[in-house]
């Protein structure tokens, strides 16, 4: 299928990562991670161990990271299952990189409510800084993905760039947000509106106004509100 | 016991039915296509969908759906016209309308559903998705854009091949059905995934464009690749066997079939023997049946005529043998080719006594020197199953894949003197304890395995736990007929004149005498001989075969065998009045009648039980099992030999050489 990605298993692959092993810090969390199932149920672990040892690749290559086949099959043999049991959860979660990836890997929001709130733009500035769709940048910096909803419509459009997402983005924003990536910075995640906190309504919030500032308990006054109904 | 109504009538249906099994025992036939008898339940094609009250207003899968207490179930109503219609229709929208070219045409569970179910024309006008071929290895052939994503093959190769290989990758659309990372499948029974497949993605390599079904002339058979004697159909056209495909049998072969048996039938038609030889100066010349029986006549024997039976060889053959010898004055019969020489005075202490569907209810397993993984692929499955149930099983030898864990007690023989403690106590707990030993075991072990019926306690009312797997088809049968010598094979070395029948495994250098082979390829046998003549394979004569568990079952002829080849038994009648010693019989029937007299067991079909009697043998065992007898699964026998499927199977699964380019 013209879009599936070609998943390399040549012999340079199997040369660099045939010999993956978790590292220090990995291996605390895999610990951690195994613990969580009962035994005979290692194969649940499958996903977060499969995450994690993207995330290593990804720092050993100053990148996202993705997953060679060796090491899916490392995985795979970590918690003694087949390796095509393995490889089918890392070919079904689109999270799991087939291909490798650049440092950042953007991905941006193509659906009805993004592209309805100017997905477009966000792509053209993409498109701008060089960044081509299903491709790397020449610098390594930015691979471009675009994606289907990724839950964030009420702040459209948005862009997931590795861990965080960026919201309420127009072209400038966007060119912002890659131009601070580029060198280096930290741009701050969620939405990029000034004056807007998280989600909420223009002109401020209409309800849960109390949690604006503070995280506020409103159990109590549900319960007076429900005992009042039930009298 | 629930109740159920379909359409109207009151049935009662086993507990734990399903919805579509409780509307085939009420004689509705439901369209499927993921739903197996033999695996598990997917409910992933809908294609079931019944209505069902009480329940929600919507047509259920009744694959997926337990039969309860009066429900009534509808199988006609227009609601699941409807829905069967609009399946079929989903279906339809990525499958390619190329049946003039697809292998299943003919056989498509699609074509026959969409006829019966569809609506005969399809609302989708965008273009339909592509799939690229997977390469599968030298037996299954790919279309994948074809598949309907049913999981059976998935399905099959984790529940009963063991092998899980196969797998879905990606998702939604772009899901397709791949070996791992397109390797080839490494199970001997990947053939069957074919025959599960419901359309045309998986089909047979081998068989690939070589005939429509409804070109082929079937004919009831059984296999002689091994010694399960899987229930086959033969599908000839003209002179030639086109393909091998199981038939249901649920006491032997279920509805499985291995690689060998399906695919070694195209050794059938190459190195075959067509014409009588007789050496002269060294070299083999073809000659006239007079002058091979001439040459025969002119042996000087005085009585020291000696047969061995091939691995291939049906009861018929090796009767007309044994009677000729008689007339000869002779008695000198062997079929235990590689020198074994077991006591075979009780035919229960050599017998598979289990049966091999009572294998699934074993609790404890003990494995003494077999792969049963070659040695009896489908024998095999049934430890899976029993393993399903809860069984433990433990094997001495070494180390192999048998596609479930064991616990590995080491190679050394003489453990089954002391047997681990874990041992002894899961034999101890279990109800139904089973010892199988194979014959790389049975030289050094088969007293001590005999011993282990008392101390484990594997014989009781209702319960024969010892079992003794062979690999030759004709091997029970031939030891019924009294193919067996006290001292093997080697008591035949110096006969004047040796008949070999199909024989191809013993060393025939040994042999000091005049050599005559009778079969029907031209392999190792037919190089030694002095005279051949030439015979019929297993699919060109009606034959009677005894498999391991002592079942007796017949064969037909599918095809005539080549040139002047002739059905053995007719060889050996010609040949007996050619020196004076004309058999009684001049039919198929009246031989039968003749060895019915001889062997009573054989007189009817069916599954024999002989009386358990353990022959008093030394318990000692000794020895360390350095391997297996089966080296090459591919390879046992002449016609796998001569089979190119079989040839390349062997070098890319069993010798690992590379064939992938090969994937169209
Ligand atoms: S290849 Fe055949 S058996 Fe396997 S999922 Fe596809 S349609 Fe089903
Ligand atoms: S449509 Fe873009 S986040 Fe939902
Ligand atoms: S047969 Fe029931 S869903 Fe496929």
């Amino acid at each position: 299928m013209a879009d599936a990605p070609i998943i390399p298993d040549e012999a340079e692959v199997r040369a660099r990562w045939g010999a993956f092993q978790w590292n220090d810090d990995s291996k605390a969390k895999r610990d951690a991670i195994l613990s969580r199932y009962p035994a005979g149920r290692e194969q649940s672990a499958s996903i977060p161990l499969l995450d994690l040892a993207q995330r290593q690749v990804g720092a050993e290559t100053q990148t996202q990271g993705w997953l060679p086949v060796p090491v899916i099959e490392f995985v795979a043999r970590e918690i003694g299952v087949p390796y095509m049991r393995v490889y089918e959860v890392a070919t079904f979660y689109t999270m799991f990189n087939l291909a490798p990836v650049g440092r950042f890997h953007v991905q941006v929001c193509g659906t009805t409510p993004c592209m309805l709130r100017g997905s477009d733009d966000v792509l053209a500035a993409c498109k701008n800084k060089g960044l081509i769709k299903g491709k790397t940048t020449p610098d390594g910096l930015f691979t471009l993905t675009e994606v289907e909803c990724m839950g964030n419509c009420s702040s459209a459009p948005m862009v997931q760039i590795n861990d965080d997402n960026y919201e309420d983005l127009d072209y400038d924003r966007t060119i912002a947000i890659l131009e601070t990536l580029a060198n280096g910075g930290a741009p701050k995640p969620g939405t990029q509106e000034p004056g807007r906190h998280t989600v909420e309504p223009k002109g401020g919030p209409t309800s849960l106004t109390a949690m604006v500032t503070e995280n506020h308990d409103y159990r109590d006054e549900w319960n007076v509100a429900a005992q009042g109904a039930d009298a | 016991m629930p109740k159920v109504k379909v359409d109207g009538v009151e049935i009662e249906v086993p507990q734990g039915a399903t919805v579509l099994q409780a509307c085939e025992l009420a004689g509705k036939e439901i369209p499927r296509f993921c739903y197996h008898e033999r695996l598990s339940i997917a409910g992933n094609c809908r294609m079931c969908l019944v209505e069902v009250k009480p329940g929600p207003p919507k047509p259920q899968a009744s694959c997926a759906l337990p039969a309860a207490e009066n429900q009534e179930i509808f199988t006609n109503t227009p609601m699941v016209k409807h829905a069967r219609e609009g399946i079929m229709e989903f279906l339809l929208i990525n499958h390619p309308l190329d049946c003039p070219i697809c292998d299943q045409g003919g056989e498509c569970d699609l074509q026959d559903q969409s006829i019966a179910y569809g609506r005969g024309h399809s609302r989708f006008d965008e273009n339909k998705r592509a799939v690229t071929e997977k390469y599968m290895g030298p037996i299954v052939k790919t279309v994948m854009t074809r598949c309907i994503q049913c999981t059976r093959c998935i399905r099959f190769a984790e529940e009963v091949a063991g092998v899980e290989e196969i797998g879905a990758i990606y998702r939604g659309e772009n899901m397709q059905i791949t070996s791992y990372l397109e390797e080839a499948v490494s199970s001997e029974l990947s053939g069957n995934v074919v025959d599960l497949c419901p359309v045309g993605a998986l089909t047979s390599k081998p068989y690939a464009f070589e005939a429509r079904p409804w070109e082929l002339r079937k004919t009831l058979t059984i296999d002689v690749m091994d010694a399960v004697g899987t229930n086959i159909r033969l599908d000839s056209r003209g002179r030639q066997v086109l393909r091998a495909v199981p038939r249901v049998n649920d006491d032997v072969n279920e509805e499985w079939a291995s690689d060998k048996t399906r695919h070694a039938v195209d050794g059938l038609v190459r190195k075959r023997l067509d014409r009588p030889y007789v050496r002269r100066d060294g070299k083999l010349h073809a000659v006239t049946w007079d002058e091979a029986f001439a040459a025969i006549a002119a042996v000087e024997h005085g009585g020291s005529v000696a047969a061995v039976a091939g691995d291939l060889v049906d009861c018929e053959t090796m009767f007309a043998a044994k009677a000729l010898l008689k007339g000869l004055g002779s008695s000198l019969l062997e079929g235990r080719q590689t020198g074994m020489d077991y006591d075979t005075s009780s035919l229960a202490a050599v017998n598979f006594n289990t049966t091999i569907a009572g294998t699934e209810e074993a609790d404890a397993i003990l494995l003494v020197g077999t792969n049963l993984r070659w040695e009896a692929p489908l024998v095999n499955t049934r430890i899976r199953k029993a393993i399903k149930k809860g069984a433990k099983v433990f094997a001495i030898g070494p180390e192999t894949e048998l596609t479930y864990k064991v616990e590995w007690l080491g190679a050394d023989l003489s453990v089954l003197g002391n047997l681990p403690e874990r041992v002894t106590e899961a034999f101890g707990k279990a109800a139904k304890p089973m010892v199988i030993v194979g014959g790389a075991a049975l030289k050094g072990a088969h007293g001590a395995a005999l011993g282990l019926v008392e101390t484990l306690g594997l014989v009781k009312d209702g319960w024969n736990g010892f079992n003794v797997v062979h690999m030759a088809a004709s091997r029970m049968g031939g030891l019924m007929l009294g193919y067996a010598q006290p001292a093997g094979i080697s008591a035949l070395y110096d006969a004047k004149l040796t008949f070999f029948l199909g024989a191809d495994e013993c060393d025939h250098a040994r042999f000091t005498g005049f050599k005559v082979y009778v079969g029907h390829h031209g392999d190792r046998g037919a190089h030694h001989a002095d005279v051949i003549l030439p015979g019929a394979s297993y699919a060109e004569k009606s034959g009677t075969f005894v498999n391991l568990e002592g079942r007796v079952q017949r064969g037909e002829r599918a095809v005539f065998p080549p040139g002047d080849a002739r059905e053995d038994w007719t060889i050996f009648r010609a040949l007996s009045e050619r020196l004076g010693q004309t058999l009684p019989f001049d039919t198929i029937d009246e031989l039968r009648a003749a060895m019915a007299l001889d062997c009573p067991e054989l007189a009817t079909l069916g599954l024999k039980t002989f009386a358990w009697s353990a022959p008093a043998l030394g318990t000692v065992a000794e020895g360390v099992l350095e391997g297996y007898p089966i080296k090459d699964f591919y390879l046992t026998n002449a016609i796998c030999r001569a089979s190119p499927t079989m040839q390349r199977c062997s070098a890319e699964l069993v010798h690992g050489e590379s064939f992938a380019e090969a994937a169209e």
